[in-house]
């Protein structure tokens, strides 16, 4: 058996998610390789043959992958899939493009997200925003998967893969990269941060929020938000947490102005510690955290940022 | 310029699902069941373009069971033209899904299909991008603003980390994010307009796809519990529970 992670990255560096990936095909068992496409990616290459349980790092550096487009990666991960047994990567916005789109070229169903490994071709994952788990089996030749990274512990940076070039250039010529908007930002990525403190729609606006990434800061943590929050504009789409936003599990989630919806709560309760700060004491926030505290969050989180 | 719109029948988003004592699906006996919330989004995009004189006309097809034909209705309610129902009580996997939409992009060779980026039962995220694959078609997934100009499509996307924008060629698949617009409401009127539109009836045998999947579900459970935790009196009780109890600043 031999397993392609293909790695998340932007060229420069590895995303952090991609030792998750690599936990999880250690899990499964077999062979290691790990797939680089993009451009101008050898460091993100070279970041990649550090993780530990990682035979091999294929690249292929060519401008048809500079941007990660689906049609032209999905066509390189149809071509060199074939062969291997499972191909594995982190259930990211990249991710999520291409993966399904390889397991339809290969003819294959794509089985989302899953959370644990319970044999070779056994895994289980979230359904109904988290309501459910289901445990699914199966029957296709290559398995093409995409892993929750919060659901497993990132591998170590201990190993020295060889690297080889991949002289494949696969270039569909249906879309072409525009333009992107990114927000520049020195707080860890929300998906990988050790504390997430959200705000919801109590926060009120944008400069509302300035409370918000101050406590964040002190603990040098990541900001995050409700849906209400991101449609309100009073943050930018990607701090969104949720069913359909990012999922996180720091070891502490402090949740303020957010009333606990379960398209929120699929987002984070696999947190290890939740306070929720709220100021109405029958918000469904409460069921789920380790410590409420029933306050009006304008004051109750300068207040912390300051004892803290 | 035609739009497709492929919308699915799901548990309605305020619905608390539950797992049956069995552990063989989650119970869907008696609850409510709705339009994905995604699939409005899309549905609701479809008739801005052909309110903007961009679309001709909408067609909405949906593959589920004959109770669907109340989300076609919707569909049609909120402005698609006529529907298809591909009938079956068989659970279909998204593969499978994306071959019997390939089949009707064929017949009726759309130069867009409007989808949403996931359902929210499943929370596969992946029709899409597979029907994109099968049909050859170009990709624009998650979209948050879609301009179409004249052969290609210019969609900005929500990505990691913010958004990016891409242009397609046409025919594509586009998927809907959440903030790609606000769905109206049917209004009465356009409930009993839609009664007497068209509803094509077809079963996947009529498409030549057999209803099979590689994608066994072995049991589904409830989700471990996270016990009750306890309100805390002010800052400096919290701050204490963090620092000696929870140990985590
Ligand atoms: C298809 C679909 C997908 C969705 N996906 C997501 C998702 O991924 N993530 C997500 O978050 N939501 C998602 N939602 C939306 C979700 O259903 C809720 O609408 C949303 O989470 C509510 O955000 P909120 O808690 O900030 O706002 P509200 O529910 O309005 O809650 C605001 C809270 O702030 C409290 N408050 C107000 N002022 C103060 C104050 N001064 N001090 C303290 N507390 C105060 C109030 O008591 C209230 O509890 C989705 C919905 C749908 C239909
Ligand atoms: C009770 C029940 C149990 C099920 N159990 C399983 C199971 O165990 N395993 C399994 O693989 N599947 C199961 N299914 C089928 C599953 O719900 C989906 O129909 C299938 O997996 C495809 O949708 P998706 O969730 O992948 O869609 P996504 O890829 O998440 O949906 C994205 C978009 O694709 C389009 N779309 C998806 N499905 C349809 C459709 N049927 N008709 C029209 N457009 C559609 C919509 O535009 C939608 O917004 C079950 C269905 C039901 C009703």
């Amino acid at each position: 058996m031999s397993i392609l992670v293909v790695a998340d990255h932007h060229n420069s560096e590895l995303t952090p998610v991609t030792a998750n990936v690599v936990a999880a095909a250690k899990e499964i068992g077999g062979d290691i390789h790990l797939l680089v496409a993009g451009e101008n990616c050898q460091a993100a290459a070279e970041a990649a043959a550090k993780l530990e349980g990682v035979s091999k790092v294929l690249v292929a550096d060519n401008a048809a992958y500079g941007h990660q487009l689906a049609e032209n990666v999905a066509a390189l991960l149809a071509e060199i899939g074939k062969d291997y047994s499972h191909l594995l990567t982190g259930a990211t916005a990249v991710g999520k493009n291409v993966f399904p789109r390889a397991a339809a070229l290969l003819d294959v169903d794509q089985i989302s997200e899953i959370i644990s490994v319970e044999s070779a071709d056994t895994f289980q994952r979230p359904i109904y925003a988290g309501n459910a788990i289901a445990t699914v089996q199966s029957e296709d030749a290559v398995k093409v998967i995409t892993v929750r990274g919060t659901s497993f512990d990132p591998v170590a940076e201990t190993g020295s893969a060889e690297i080889e070039a991949l002289d494949k250039a696969t270039d569909a010529g249906l879309s072409s990269h525009v333009s992107e908007e990114l927000a520049a930002s020195d707080r860890p990525e929300l998906t990988a941060a050790g504390v997430v403190v959200s705000g919801g729609r109590g926060v009120g606006s944008e400069e509302g929020f300035d409370i918000i990434y101050k406590l964040a800061d002190k603990l040098g943590g990541a900001v995050g938000a409700s849906r209400a929050a991101v449609d309100a504009g009073y943050v930018p789409n990607d701090l969104q947490v949720g069913q359909t936003g990012k999922i996180v599990a720091p070891q502490l989630y402090i949740a303020a102005g957010i009333s606990g919806a379960i398209q929120h709560l699929a987002g984070m309760k696999d947190s290890k510690v939740i306070v929720a700060i709220n100021k109405d004491e029958e918000a469904p926030i409460f069921q789920v955290a380790d410590y409420g505290l029933v306050a009006d969050l304008f004051e109750a989180v300068p207040e912390l940022e300051g004892k803290l | 310029m035609k739009v497709l719109v492929p919308v699915k029948r799901v548990v309605d988003y305020n619905v608390k699902v539950r797992v049956k004592a069995d552990q063989s699906d989650v119970d869907l006996a008696n609850v409510k069941m709705s339009m994905n919330p995604f699939c409005e989004i899309a549905v609701e995009e479809a008739v801005r373009l052909k309110e903007k004189g961009v679309a001709s006309e909408i067609v909405a097809v949906t593959i589920g069971p004959k109770t669907a034909q109340e989300q076609l209705r919707t569909a049609m309610a909120l402005g698609a033209d006529r529907s298809i129902l591909i009938e079956t009580d068989e659970k279909v996997d998204s593969l499978t899904a994306a071959k019997l939409l390939a089949k009707v992009v064929e017949e009726e060779e759309p130069q867009v299909v409007m989808m949403g980026k996931q359902s929210i039962d499943t929370d596969n995220n992946q029709t899409p991008q597979m029907l994109a694959a099968l049909a050859g078609f170009a990709q624009a997934t998650f979209a948050s603003e879609v301009t179409i100009d004249g052969d290609k499509a210019q969609v900005k996307r929500e990505i990691d980390g913010g958004l990016q924008t891409i242009e397609v060629k046409l025919p594509a698949v586009i998927s809907a994010d959440l903030r790609l617009n606000e769905p109206r409401y049917a209004k009465l009127p356009n409930i009993m307009k839609a009664k007497k539109k068209p509803l094509d009836s077809k079963t996947p045998a009529d498409y030549g796809v057999e209803v099979a999947s590689k994608l066994k579900t072995l049991k589904v459970e409830p989700p471990a519990e996270r016990s009750a935790g306890i309100k805390v009196g002010s800052v400096d009780e919290l701050v204490d529970k963090l620092k000696n109890e929870a140990k985590v600043v």
